[in-house]
């Protein structure tokens, strides 16, 4: 037993270093060099600009409140959409706290929006905290409020909506959904416009 | 459920089918210790590391001398990240400026990395340094990912060797797996990972102001290169708090899928190494045939349970599935095959909360790891793993026809039946047990969030996943205390290597043993009925063990559930 100690112990130390060297730091970091090299945008965080000055991410949600936005989920990273905190609720399919939630972002929406199921996904909290996508009917629901509180013609903003529609890679991988950093820019877009 | 949805499954375990023979000859070339077309470039790293390191790669060693130098190695790799992420303030690479991470936090990341389980007591963004990240976890997603890969050709060289007295060179095989495979494999998938969305990059994080005007802070650091290996090797330690459910870690429905298909596919493949290193691709078959159906079983069971949704939720005016915890581009379907997938296999990274299941679509998560994470499992040990209900499964059936039992050309004795029994006790009684402990003392019972026996299963799931080294959570427990941190890095050390050295006895007794012929009165282990007695055995003797603590946790949670009981 004390033999096999000591004659495993230069092999144990060594390769240790050398792994270190080859998968801790040597992997990580010529990947950082291909992935700059190839696909910088997205090594660096698929960021938008404005002015010269990052205004989101296409692939990370931020959040939206406002009426005069099509509103984002509710969220459990830190205050909400805290870039630095992702979580779900983790809330149980028992737990008071979900249920009393739930019930009040469903008065919230039930009181600007039209009289109708409120679609799930709009008034649950998504896993990472950072969700960038509503469904299609999530976003067809807000359709009355937004074209209300901007004071466009709804039609126009419902054919936005439906233009924004992402479907599944060969209709099965992947869900229809709608990306909330894309469609309201979009609809800033059409606010500027002059009413047609 | 929709069509789409079962489409995508069946796409799902298509492709995996399909890949499965590739990838398990692939394996057995590096079982084999043969030369590969990756040896071209590779070759000299390979003998480099075994100079420097004084090792002969084919000098082989007994169970012992492989078990004693797994051990050694594994011990050095615990104390380097130990030391990595006690010293976090003082080295490089640490943009955010993170101070030194805590002792028992310390303590059991370390050991969560080293053993394959990469539970998360600590919220990555804002507790881990990039060479942190880098140097003290992504290096053990391959080494302990090869290390169970090791540990499973040195178990089926017990099966396939006769009248001998070694079981391989456990430095020769850890160096091969990974050089050969996991690290190219990973270069690749790495790469698609970026081009998706994946950031790759030593900054720290990036500030920027929303469309509404607010202050956004996004973490960002190299992600995809650990995110690669965190899925092929079953390890499921993510880069950021909410793991594969962030967008960062897995931005769109082909990534999700890649990374479902790359947990499994190192396990499918090893079923058929294991076939053909005993010379009967037939046998690894059968054994793919049975985990295949388990799997599939709780795929069902979690997916309906989920599109069914929460009544509690309907009732209050909230139509559809259940999307708590769950993230939009991924909808019902993908995130409950995830979920089975990552607990079946022992990855244990998580594309959605289980926390926030239903009650027995959460169910299905915690029964796979109860089941010892034999249905396809984690790289290496979810076959050696299956190995052992097999070596149970055959003693069963000796003793129904009243013969030594046989398995694959071995007899299987006393000691083999002991040491396998040995090895399968250790899941319940450590689960069990720790479970208990924690649901009557103050420390454990401050863990869950969430109360009624939706609570009990937090502690019940955090125990299961550490013990079976699985890493996926009931998050909402509060782990990262002395005594969670504590106890959980115990329970993943035992669940580990009190597995691991029984299996390895075992090795070294059938290494030894003369081929017995297979005759007439021999047991097929090819067949279905073979694969019917595997499901069975794994069912009663894995699972029955749990059935009392599934009662007092998520069944209970179910039936408050549809009768509108909260807490």
């Amino acid at each position: 037993m004390t033999k096999h100690l000591l004659s495993s112990l230069r092999p144990a130390l060594v390769m240790t270093l050398l792994f270190a060297l080859l998968l801790g730091i040597g992997y990580p970091l010529a990947l950082t060099g291909m992935g700059q090299l190839l696909f910088p945008a997205q090594a660096n965080g698929s960021l938008v600009e404005r002015d010269g000055k990052p205004i989101g991410s296409t692939v990370i949600g931020q959040a939206f409140t406002s009426e005069r936005y099509f509103n984002s989920r509710p969220s459990a990273a830190g205050k909400g959409y805290d870039g630095l905190a992702s979580s779900g609720s983790n809330l149980g399919p028992t737990s008071q706290a979900l249920a009393d939630r739930v019930a009040a972002d469903i008065a919230k929406f039930k009181a600007a929006s039209p009289d109708r199921p409120v679609p799930s996904d709009l008034v649950t909290a998504s896993a990472s905290g950072l969700d960038p996508d509503i469904s299609p009917e999530a976003a067809f629901y807000q359709v009355d409020r937004v074209a209300k509180a901007r004071g466009i013609d709804r039609a126009r903003v419902q054919a936005l909506v439906t233009d924004s529609v992402r479907h599944p890679l060969l209709g099965f991988i992947g869900e229809p959904r709608v990306n909330l950093f894309d469609l309201n820019r979009r609809l800033d877009g059409l606010s500027a416009k002059p009413a047609a | 459920m929709t069509f789409q949805g079962w489409l995508l499954i069946a796409a799902f375990v298509g492709i995996l089918l399909a890949f499965t023979k590739p990838v398990g000859l692939w394996l057995f070339a590096l079982y084999e210790g043969r030369r590969t077309p990756l040896h071209a470039v590779l070759d000299p790293i390979e003998r480099g590391f075994y100079r420097l390191s004084g090792i002969d790669p084919n000098e082989e060693q007994n169970w012992r001398r492989y078990a004693v130098h797994m051990l050694i190695f594994n011990a050095a790799l615990l104390l380097l990240t130990y030391a990595v992420l006690r010293l976090q303030a003082l080295l490089p690479l640490n943009p955010q400026g993170l101070p030194a991470v805590g002792e028992h936090l310390s303590f059991n990341t370390a050991v969560s990395f080293t053993t394959n389980t990469n539970w998360q007591s600590y919220s990555g963004e804002s507790t881990l340094s990039t060479l942190s990240q880098m140097l003290g976890l992504a290096i053990h997603n391959f080494l302990s990912a090869a290390t169970g890969i090791a540990l499973a050709f040195a178990f089926f060289r017990g099966f396939a060797r006769r009248n001998a007295g070694t079981i391989g060179n456990f430095w020769a095989d850890i160096t091969r797996v990974t050089l050969y495979l996991l690290l190219p494999a990973c270069i690749v998938y790495a790469l698609f990972l970026i081009a998706s969305g994946v950031p790759q990059t030593l900054a720290g994080s990036v500030d920027l102001t929303t469309l509404e005007g607010a202050k956004q802070t996004l973490a960002l650091g190299p992600v995809a290169s650990q995110e690669a290996i965190k899925t092929l090797g079953t390890n499921g330690g993510g880069f950021f708090n909410a793991n594969s459910a962030h967008p960062f870690e897995n931005p769109t429905a082909i990534t999700n899928l890649v990374q479902m298909l790359s947990i499994f596919a190192i396990g499918f493949g090893l079923t058929w190494t294991f076939g053909k290193a005993v010379g009967n691709p037939r046998q690894g078959w059968a054994i793919l045939a049975a985990m295949t159906t388990i799997f599939l079983i709780g795929v069902g069971i979690t997916y309906w349970q989920e599109a069914a949704g929460n009544p509690v939720l309907h009732q209050l005016g909230a139509m559809g599935g259940n999307m708590e915890g769950k993230e939009v581009r991924f909808g019902i379907a993908a995130s409950a095959l995830f979920s089975v997938v990552t607990t079946a296999a022992s990855c244990g990274a998580v594309n959605a909360m289980h926390d926030s299941f239903t009650a027995l679509g959460g169910l299905i998560p915690l029964f796979n790891i109860q089941l010892g994470e034999v249905v396809v499992g984690g790289v290496g040990a979810g076959i050696y793993g299956f190995l052992l209900f097999a070596i149970l499964a055959v003693f069963v059936a000796g003793l129904m026809v009243g013969r030594t039992p046989e398995y694959v050309g071995k007899k299987i004795e006393a000691r083999e039946v002991k040491l396998a029994v040995l090895a399968i006790a250790v899941l319940p009684l450590i689960i069990l047990g720790f479970t208990a402990i924690a649901s009557i003392t103050d420390a454990g019972l401050a863990g869950p969030l969430n109360k009624g026996p939706h609570g009990f299963s937090e502690i019940l799931y955090a125990f299961t996943s550490g013990v079976g080294n699985n890493g996926s959570a009931f998050a909402g427990l509060t782990a990262n205390t002395p005594f969670y941190n504590g106890l959980l890095g115990v329970a993943m050390w035992i669940g580990r290597f009190f597995i691991i050295i029984p299996m390895l006895a075992i090795a070294g007794s059938l290494a030894a043993k003369k081929y017995t012929p297979e005759t007439a009165g021999s047991f097929p282990t090819t067949g279905p009925l073979w694969t019917g007695l595997l499901i069975g055995i794994v069912a009663v003797v894995g699972g029955l063990t749990f059935l009392p603590s599934l009662a007092l946790g998520p069944i209970a949670d179910h039936l408050a559930m549809i009768h509108g009981q909260l807490f």
